[in-house]
C-alpha cells in the first residue's frame, strides 16, 4: 500500500505534472505567477482545497451517484439506483460550496491563514485542475464494478499530490519570471508569450521524468 | 441589425478568447495535438456556450443576483452533461481521445465569463449571437494551434499524411510543444497587430 501511494505521490508531482503535463490549472499558473509570494500563497491554497475536494467528491460519488449496495438511496429510486451521469453537475456545485465554506471557517478559526490564502480561494473555484483532479480519481480508483481497494486513501494522496504538483510548477514559474522581469525581451513576446515560452522549456524538462515509475 | 453583425464579429478576431483575452487554455493546450480533436473541443464548447446564453438569457429576469453564479454553472453543467451523453453515444473515438476534457467544458473560463457578462445582460438574440461568435473565435484558435501541430508533429492533416518521407518534429505531439506552438504564435499575433495599428497591443 505505501509503495503504491509513494507511486501516486511520485507520478502525479513530477511524471505527470498536472500543469505542465496534463495541462490543468493554466489560467492562475499564467496569471498569478508574477512574483513568488502570491505564487506561494495561490499553491498553498490550492492543496487545501484539492485534498479536501477529492475526499468529499469520493464521498459523493461512492454513496450517492455509484450504484450498489453503498448507495443512500438505491431503494427509494429502484433500478440500482445509478446516477453517474450527475458527475459533473454535483462535482462543480460541492467543490463551488466547498470553497465558500472553507473560506468562511477558515475567517473564524484561523484568521492568519485566511489573511494568506482569502484572495486566492475565490479563484479557486473555476480552477480546472481541482475539478479535474476528481474526475481523474473516478478514472483510477473507479473499476467497473465499482470502488478499488483502498481508492479512498488514494484520492486523497491524489488530491494532494496534485496540489504539490501544482504548486511546484507554480513556484518554479514565478522564480523564472521574476529574473525575466529584468530581461531584454523582444516588445511583443513581453507578458504571457514569453511566460508560455518558458513553460515549454519548463515543461520539457519535466519529461525528463517519463519512465520513472 | 448592425449591432448583430457586431455581437457576431467581434469574439471571431478582435476579441478573440484565446490569443486576445487567454481565456480557457487548458483545453487550448491539452486537445489540440490533432485537427479533428481540436475541431471536436471547439465545437462541444461552442454549442455549451450558445445554450448557456441563451437559455440565461432568458431566465436574467427571474435569477436573483447573489445566487447568479450557482444558477449559472447549473445551466452550464447541464448542458455539458447533454454534449457528454451525446458524444459517448455517436463519437466514443472523440470522446476518448478527449477524456476528462469534456466534463470540464464546465469551469472554461470564456463560457462563465460570456454568460456573466453578457448573457445575463442582454436579449435573446443578441446574446444567441455573442455566444456563436465567441464559440467560432474559440473554435478557430483551436483550430489554428490543431494544425500547426498536427502537420509540425505528425506531418499530416486530418489524418492524411502530407509528406512522403517528412521526419515529424515529436515534440510539437509532446506537451512541451503545446506550450511553444501557442507563445510563438501569441507573440506573432501581437508583432502583427503593433504593425497594422501602430501599437503594442
Amino acid at each position: 500500500m505505501i509503495g503504491e501511494l509513494a507511486i501516486i505521490f511520485i507520478g502525479a508531482v513530477l511524471v505527470n505534472n498536472f500543469v505542465l503535463t496534463r495541462f490543468l490549472g493554466l489560467c492562475p499558473y499564467i496569471g498569478v505567477s508574477r512574483d513568488l509570494k502570491a505564487a506561494a500563497g495561490m499553491g498553498l491554497a490550492v492543496i487545501f482545497v484539492m485534498t479536501i475536494a477529492s475526499a468529499v467528491t469520493w464521498m459523493i460519488y461512492y454513496y450517492l451517484l455509484l450504484p450498489g449496495p453503498a448507495n443512500l438511496w438505491a431503494g427509494l429510486l429502484g433500478r440500482g439506483g445509478d446516477l453517474t451521469f450527475l458527475r459533473t453537475l454535483s462535482f462543480i456545485l460541492v467543490i463551488a460550496a466547498l470553497v465558500q465554506l472553507v473560506e468562511m471557517a477558515l475567517l473564524k478559526t484561523s484568521p492568519a491563514l485566511y489573511r494568506a490564502l482569502g484572495i486566492y480561494l475565490p479563484l479557486i473555484t473555476t480552477n480546472c485542475a481541482i475539478l479535474g483532479v476528481a474526475f481523474l480519481n473516478i478514472d483510477y480508483f473507479f473499476g467497473s464494478a465499482g470502488a478499488l481497494e483502498g481508492s479512498f486513501t488514494k484520492s486523497l494522496v491524489h488530491g494532494f499530490s496534485a496540489g504539490i504538483g501544482f504548486t511546484l510548477a507554480l513556484i518554479l514559474m514565478s522564480a523564472i519570471r521574476e529574473r525575466l522581469e529584468t530581461a531584454d525581451i523582444p516588445e511583443a513576446f513581453r507578458g504571457a508569450p514569453i511566460a508560455f515560452l518558458t513553460a515549454a522549456l519548463l515543461s520539457m524538462a519535466f519529461l525528463g521524468f517519463t519512465g520513472l515509475i | 441589425m448592425r449591432r448583430l453583425a457586431r455581437e457576431f464579429t467581434k469574439g471571431i478576431i478582435e476579441r478573440n478568447p484565446v490569443f486576445a483575452l487567454l481565456l480557457g487554455l487548458c483545453p487550448v493546450l491539452a486537445v489540440t495535438t490533432s485537427l479533428d480533436n481540436a475541431l471536436g473541443m471547439g465545437l462541444s464548447s461552442t454549442f455549451v456556450l450558445v445554450c448557456a446564453n441563451v437559455l440565461v438569457s432568458i431566465i436574467r429576469g427571474a435569477v436573483p443576483r447573489k445566487v447568479r453564479i450557482p444558477c449559472f454553472i447549473v445551466v452550464i453543467a447541464s448542458f455539458v452533461t447533454l454534449v457528454e451523453l451525446f458524444l459517448q453515444a455517436f463519437s466514443p473515438d472523440l470522446f476518448d481521445s478527449l477524456g476528462i476534457f469534456v466534463p470540464l467544458i464546465v469551469v472554461n473560463c470564456v463560457i462563465l465569463g460570456r454568460v456573466e457578462a453578457f448573457g445575463s445582460r442582454n436579449p435573446v438574440h443578441l446574446a444567441f449571437f455573442d455566444g456563436l461568435g465567441m464559440g467560432i473565435g474559440f473554435t478557430l484558435s483551436l483550430a489554428l494551434i490543431g494544425f500547426v501541430r498536427e502537420v509540425a508533429g505528425a506531418g499530416s492533416v486530418w489524418g492524411y499524411s502530407l509528406i512522403e518521407g517528412y521526419e515529424p518534429a515529436l515534440i510539437l505531439a509532446l506537451p512541451p510543444g503545446a506550450f511553444l506552438t501557442i507563445g510563438l504564435l501569441l507573440g506573432l499575433f501581437r508583432l502583427r497587430g503593433r504593425k497594422t495599428r501602430g501599437r503594442a497591443l
